[in-house]
């Protein structure tokens, strides 16, 4: 790890304020809503007024027909920088890094970074079919089970090339029901065994329930600023000490076993000036556990192909020997759409910054952030990664 | 192994007939290139002219060199299957209803990865497949993964058979028993395992050679119909509206003259009446029944099939009234299968060439048998082909059409 990164670093910019608006199964609320709530938690929790937010970032599938610039007269807002970001599960990741680079370069001072979605009782439904035109074309009309059919061939490939089983997988997902437990947000309150894991109904097999995220309603949303701004502010702050996105990487795959973090983690490393075995904590993607896992291998825990030994040999709770999704992931506390994007950083900003309460992971100095998202036909497009440090 | 097909049972009257759902249809305009291929029962996929790339999804542009100039071509189908999944969960209605539901990831030849229905006796992932396009009940171009060596009763897997129209167990309808191709159509629907053929007869008083080989089958039921006969049409439709599964209307007047030759416009009257207004007759007396049936369990109503003529596509001058009719009889039946997409009711059109009967007597070889025409027929219900041209002759004007139709008709204008 001691090639140097040639991208300059994020010296002096410092994400602040993780917000959570509780996330609900069903909500008869637009998205506009949800944003609306979690700008309004971001001004009250850090104490600045409105009009000094003068970035903002927005993600959301269900804001439609409206994007960012629509969003910002309905919350009154005059930003000079604006960014809407419909990367899904790698939005959280990328919002930070667009926004450290535009703090560290003066083109806004406070950029609120914020990510939410509603859902109505048909709102999956209709993302689905009008997800992208390959999925329109290509996807949909084979079942329609939306990305459960994509994600269980990814699934099954990877168990039949890598030796995996479902108990592996199995093993993360009660590990983060363990970790849900301690998080209040989580819509899951009921421990889960493995045996009632690998019991449950199927749903496009190799996927059953517990592999699949629940879709719910609910918003996260972060601040990025400088370091001295946020000390004068007396707030919490976590260092930015790395980061990377990749889109479209390894076109050329038959099926996706790896995803841009295989492209690019020397870089991020190399940006942080840390490795693997300095990372504390690990908050990946989790939209189904053949993602994680593809996370941890790709980011450099293990090699590709030996998650299995992998899993077999760790611990996953927040107190255990690699405290993964450490409130749960998506799988436990629910997806509430672009909003799944965030849950990890945000999870990440409350550990660095002693805030996680009964789940905190002892002596936590740097966590790792990782993002994925948009599967548009056969595979997730978009990757993302942040190292963040302790301030 | 797919299990061999059973007679269906009686159907309870007073149970409630499902009501027919499509698969989700919408495409881009693009990938309707898979459809127009899907309905000629071929597989295309975009090629670049420029760099050479074979691409899936469809696209506008070429994803290697940029070029706008994609070409679908003719593919193998070949490839390995990478994954399996059986869906128990849909989002959609169509598929909610036949859940379980086998999909496949399979990497072509031609180094693409596309999602496939999965044919029941594909083997586990890693198997050799062959992928094809087909049309499913919403008319769009869909692929499926079908095991790479035929399988016994390889037509009977009840994924497959949402595709096709196979006439197996099925009733139909023929609307012409007198002519050759007639009586080949039905011959070869038995062949194919049809449940019960109702045979049209017009002027049943007449003989007409076969017809009384035809009453001898146990299959064939012989009933009056003119298609001219407004009344008799509907007559007909109601007694034997509920049960049918599939039309074909093979019943046609062809007169061979253009405009100069013949005084008069009564016999070109005489063809439109059957070849166009025939088959409005008889649209309006059973499409509304088949559209209320496109999902009546394992024999539902899946099929209408209209004899046209390679001359419906340019007008054959020397058959110039006829070519008309069939013009028109085309532009309708594009009516009709709007009008049964919602029911997932497919309307195959047939353009044989000319075909080896009396009335093409002058016209030089090659003509279409009755026997290679029915053949074509029930292949394209069992394929679940749209467009159907069957013949040398056919394919070559199709061609020829597909490169330039003013070219064709100024060849045609001799
Ligand atoms: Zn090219």
């Amino acid at each position: 790890m001691d090639k140097r990164s040639a991208r300059r670093g994020y010296e002096g910019v410092v994400a602040v304020v993780p917000i959570t608006v509780p996330y609900v199964r069903y909500s008869i609320r637009t998205a506009h809503w949800f944003l609306a709530r979690v700008l309004a938690e971001l001004i009250r929790a850090s104490g600045i007024d409105k009009a000094s937010i003068d970035g903002l970032c927005v993600s959301s599938f269900t804001l439609a027909p409206d994007t960012a610039i629509g969003l910002t007269q309905h919350l009154g807002v005059s930003p000079r920088w604006l960014d809407h970001i419909p990367l899904g599960g790698a939005s959280g990741v990328v919002a930070l890094r667009r926004a450290a680079r535009a703090v560290q370069c003066g083109d806004a001072q406070v950029v609120a970074c914020i990510s939410g979605d509603t859902n109505h009782v048909d709102s999956f439904r209709l993302t689905l079919s009008n997800f992208s035109s390959f999925a329109r074309d290509a996807v949909y009309p084979y079942g329609a089970g939306g990305p459960n059919a994509s994600f269980a061939f990814l699934t099954a490939n990877y168990m039949r090339e890598f030796g995996l089983e479902r108990a592996d997988f199995g093993k993360l997902c009660v590990a983060q029901r363990d970790n849900a437990l301690r998080y209040p947000q989580a819509l899951f309150k009921r421990p889960l065994g493995l045996q009632e894991y690998l019991d449950a109904r199927p749903i496009a097999e190799p996927l059953r329930l517990f592999d699949c995220v629940m879709p719910c309603a609910g918003a996260e949303g972060f601040l990025v600023m400088s370091a001295d701004r946020a000390r004068s502010l007396g707030l919490a702050a976590v260092q930015v000490l790395g980061t990377i996105e990749r889109h479209n990487s390894y076109p050329d795959d038959p099926v996706q076993v790896r995803g841009g973090w295989a492209m690019d983690r020397d870089d991020l490393y190399a940006q942080a000036g840390r490795g693997p075995q300095d990372v504390d904590l690990m908050q990946a993607y989790d939209d189904y556990p053949v993602i994680s896992l593809m996370q941890i291998e790709d980011l450099g825990f293990c090699q590709k192909g030996e998650g299995a030994r992998f899993i077999r040999e760790h611990s996953f709770t927040w107190d255990g020997n690699f405290p993964f999704n450490t409130s749960g992931g998506q799988l436990s506390v629910g997806q509430a759409g672009a909003a799944g994007g965030y849950l990890g950083m945000i999870e990440a900003l409350r550990q660095l910054t002693d805030a996680a309460a009964d789940r905190q992971v002892a002596k936590a100095q740097t966590a790792l952030v990782s993002g994925f998202g948009m599967i548009n036909f056969d595979r997730g497009l978009a990757s993302g990664a942040a190292l963040l440090g302790r301030a | 192994m797919t299990s061999p097909l059973t007679r269906p049972r009686r159907k309870n009257p007073v149970l409630r007939t499902r009501l027919p759902n499509l698969p989700p249809g919408g495409r881009s305009r693009v990938a309707l290139g898979l459809t127009a291929a899907a309905a000629l029962g071929r597989f295309e996929l975009q090629c670049c002219r420029d760099c050479g790339k074979v691409q899936y999804p469809p696209s506008e542009a070429c994803q290697v060199c940029l070029s706008e100039r994609l070409q679908w071509r003719e593919q193998s189908g070949a490839g390995e299957l990478l994954a399996v999944t059986e869906l128990a969960h849909s989002n959609d209605l169509f598929f909610r209803e036949r859940l379980p539901w086998r999909l496949g990831m399979v990497r072509l030849d031609c180094a693409v990865t596309v999602v496939a229905h999965l044919h029941g006796d594909c083997a586990a992932a890693g198997a050799r497949v062959r992928v094809e396009a087909v049309l499913d009940r919403s008319g769009q171009g869909v692929l499926i993964a079908m095991p790479d060596k035929e399988t016994a009763h390889m037509a009977d897997d009840p994924q497959l058979r949402e595709f096709t129209c196979d006439p197996k167990y099925r009733k139909v309808l023929v609307t012409d028993g007198r002519t050759a191709v007639g009586q080949a159509i039905v011959h070869s629907l038995i062949r194919a395992g049809a449940d019960l053929i109702w045979v049209g007869q017009s002027e049943p008083w007449k003989q007409f050679p076969g017809i009384e080989a035809l009453r001898t089958l146990p299959q064939v039921s012989l009933v009056p119909l003119d298609l001219s006969d407004s009344e008799a049409v509907s007559e007909l439709c109601a007694e034997i509206g509920g049960r049918v599964d599939i039309v074909i209307n093979n019943a046609e007047l062809h007169r061979p003259f253009g405009i100069a030759a013949r005084a008069g416009i009564e016999a070109a009257r005489a063809e439109m009446d059957i070849n166009y207004f025939g088959l409005l007759r008889l649209a309006q007396g059973l499409g509304p029944a088949l559209r209320a049936r496109g999902a009546d369990g394992q024999s539902s109503a899946v099929a209408w099939v209209n004899l046209l003529s390679i001359y419906a596509l340019s007008n054959y001058p020397p058959h110039g009234t006829f070519s008309a009719s069939k013009a028109a009889a085309l532009s309708l039946a594009q009516c009709l299968r709007a009008e049964m997409r919602p029911a997932g009711v497919r309307v195959i059109n047939v353009f044989p060439g000319p075909i080896d009967d009396e009335w093409n007597q002058t016209v030089l070889p090659p003509k279409v048998s009755a026997a290679a025409l029915a053949t074509a027929i029930t292949r394209a219900l069992q394929q679940g082909i749209e467009d159907v041209f069957p013949g040398d002759v056919a394919q070559e004007w199709l061609a020829r059409w597909r490169d330039n139709p003013k070219a064709l008709e100024r060849e045609l204008a001799g």
